[in-house]
């Protein structure tokens, strides 16, 4: 059993499990609204959709975070620098997540897509990343190592998204706000970023995890660990035009984008890959959960480079773009890779954490929960490129036409988003139930004792 | 090191001469009220401009062009099954009307005439 320094990782993982179950709901919530408009009048759409993404984002960076927390004071050999800063990072999250969360209930807005709450909110969130970045980078100077990817990669990406996310604050200055252009343009180049950041924080996490599972380093040290670190930020920086192609903008900044965007996510997929065929069957069965999630979130790494490759080809983006297809790409990889990913991540710490409790590493629970999950996934995302062809195919017709004409995929969208629901909610039940034991004050004094 | 210094001139560069839009009208006192009140809504969760934007109802970009300017105010001040009435008043009606036709100055979308180059990018024939 380690060293357990912290438990603020474990509190931010719960948490953002919590946030996870949340979104999902409200995104249901969304989806009947988006094929019945008049459904809960007393929640707008303009409501639940904010709801949806801020909670299932808030997943991402608590899962990563939480992670990194956990995985820097218990497994890398370091000390947290501030125990305390961490802990006050976990607190400044809730109360502004709660407050962001009661401007949603109330219908006050006044941000901008993804950010909708009014703009003073994001103030403790800029204190608060300052704080999180403080306390990583004083923890992991204290390596006197060659540092692994991994922390390269969860480095660079608190770094720009402290930078991403100010730059899309930058609507706030009259110069950018005045002229749609350079503000849609600039928005949209601070989003791309922004999910070039997280992916940083849930792709480092990946190849922590892949590394302690098959116990062998390298994973994190070879040359093309650190080629997928480089192509990332490459991507990172350069790779988010492909949103707004149609923005009339100068053409040059559209081509570059196209060009860098073909290389995006390949090596990815080509590490899990390869990390896969190396795992004996005794590592596989000691952490039957994890490596399950890891699995998926490979396959989804698969399907989603090709709709990518897809929609940033510019002449098929016309047809692609503003449809379902987008949505289709969006959910594909924060639920089919960040999500797996991050739930492979859980089970890896929970295996690791309570040994007596989860014997053999597999649970039946999250079997059935894991098969629901991804098969409605399944359904989901097809749904969605179906919608979306629909819509970039139409040709003429109203709006609401062209609604009715897609409506059996969007029935298809909403049934399969509830079964998704409900098996992403059988694992996180049995996860956040491991989780709590863990936290509880009794099962740490056993533990405490034990070791 | 050598892609954090390509990022900075390369952000600069989009910052300004990257998004100049000559052929936009100024944006006025009353469209950037408009545009205020169109964030206090929420109404992208719904609307899109180029593309960008929530699916529930129809992109805006150009709305005033192809429907004209009444038609939007009719739809703001009555909304619809799928929209709800956000009980303007005259002045706010006027201001996001004005934010619209703003808009429909910026550029076109989607693109009406254009050309596919044999490697797959799109130059628009304005461009």
């Amino acid at each position: 059993m380690n060293d357990h320094q912290d438990v603020t990782g474990l509190k931010f993982l719960r948490l953002g499990m919590l946030a996870l179950a949340a979104g999902m709901f409200f995104g249901v919530i969304g989806g009947f609204q988006f094929l019945f408009p008049e459904f809960l009048r007393e929640l707008l759409f303009t409501k639940t959709r904010p709801l949806h993404v801020s909670l299932v984002v808030s997943w991402i960076f608590l899962g990563s975070i939480g992670g990194i927390y956990y995985y820097l004071a218990n497994h890398c050999q370091l000390k947290l620098f501030s125990a305390r800063a961490a802990n006050w990072h976990f607190w400044i999250f809730i109360v502004t997540g709660l407050a962001i969360l009661a401007c949603y209930f109330a219908g006050r807005f006044g941000g901008r897509e993804y950010f909708e709450y009014p703009a003073i909110l994001s103030i403790p969130i800029f204190l608060s990343w300052i704080m999180f970045g403080v306390n990583y980078f004083k923890t992991v100077f204290k390596s006197t190592e060659p540092w692994p990817v991994y922390y390269w990669m969860w480095g660079t990406g608190i770094i720009f998204f402290f930078i991403t996310f100010t730059e899309s604050y930058l609507w706030l200055i009259p110069y950018f706000r005045d002229n749609m252009v350079r503000e849609i343009t600039v928005q949209w180049k601070s989003y791309g970023a922004l999910t070039g950041s997280w992916n940083m924080l849930v792709y480092g996490t990946a190849i922590f995890v892949a590394s302690k599972i098959s116990e062998d380093e390298q994973t994190a040290r070879s040359k093309m660990a650190y080629g997928l670190y480089f192509l990332g930020f490459f991507n990172l920086m350069f790779g988010w035009a492909h949103h707004t192609y149609l923005v009339p903008t100068v053409p040059w900044i559209r081509t570059f984008a196209y060009a860098v965007s073909m290389t995006e996510l390949f090596i990815l997929g080509k590490i899990l890959w390869d990390w896969r065929s190396t795992l004996t069957s005794y590592q596989i069965n000691k952490h039957c959960n994890a490596y399950r999630f890891m699995f998926a979130a490979d396959i989804w790494v698969f399907i989603n480079l090709i709709l990518a490759l897809v929609i940033s080809v510019p002449a098929w983006n016309l047809i692609t773009h503003g449809t379902h297809i987008t949505v289709a790409h969006a959910m594909g990889t924060t639920i089919g890779i960040n999500t797996m990913i991050l739930l492979s991540s859980v089970f890896y710490i929970i295996r690791v954490e309570l040994p007596l409790e989860v014997h053999s590493g597999c649970s039946n629970q999250v079997r059935l929960g894991y098969w629901i999950a991804n098969i409605s996934l399944a359904v989901f995302f097809a749904s969605l490129v179906l919608a979306g062809l629909g819509k970039g195919l139409h040709d003429g017709g109203s709006f609401q036409e062209m609604m009715l004409s897609i409506r059996p995929f969007l029935l298809m969208f909403v049934v399969s988003g509830v079964t998704l629901m409900f098996g992403i909610w059988i694992v996180l039940l049995y996860a956040i139930r491991l989780i709590n034991l863990r936290l509880s004050p009794v099962t740490r004094g056993d533990l405490a004792r034990e070791y | 090191m050598t892609l954090c210094l390509a990022f900075i001139p390369y952000s600069a560069y989009v910052y300004t001469r990257g998004t100049e839009a000559p052929h936009m009208t100024p944006m006025g006192d009353e469209a950037r009220a408009g545009q205020t009140l169109f964030q206090k809504h929420n109404c992208t969760a719904c609307h899109q401009f180029y593309g960008l934007g929530g699916y529930m109802g129809p992109d805006l970009t150009n709305v005033i062009s192809n429907k004209g300017s009444p038609y939007a105010r009719a739809f703001l001040m009555n909304g619809t099954q799928r929209m709800p009435n956000f009980n303007l008043d005259e002045t706010e009606l006027d201001e996001m009307v004005a934010f619209l036709e703003f808009v429909d100055t910026t550029g076109r979308y989607p693109a009406n005439e254009y050309q596919i180059n044999w490697y797959g990018t799109v130059v628009e024939n304005d461009e």
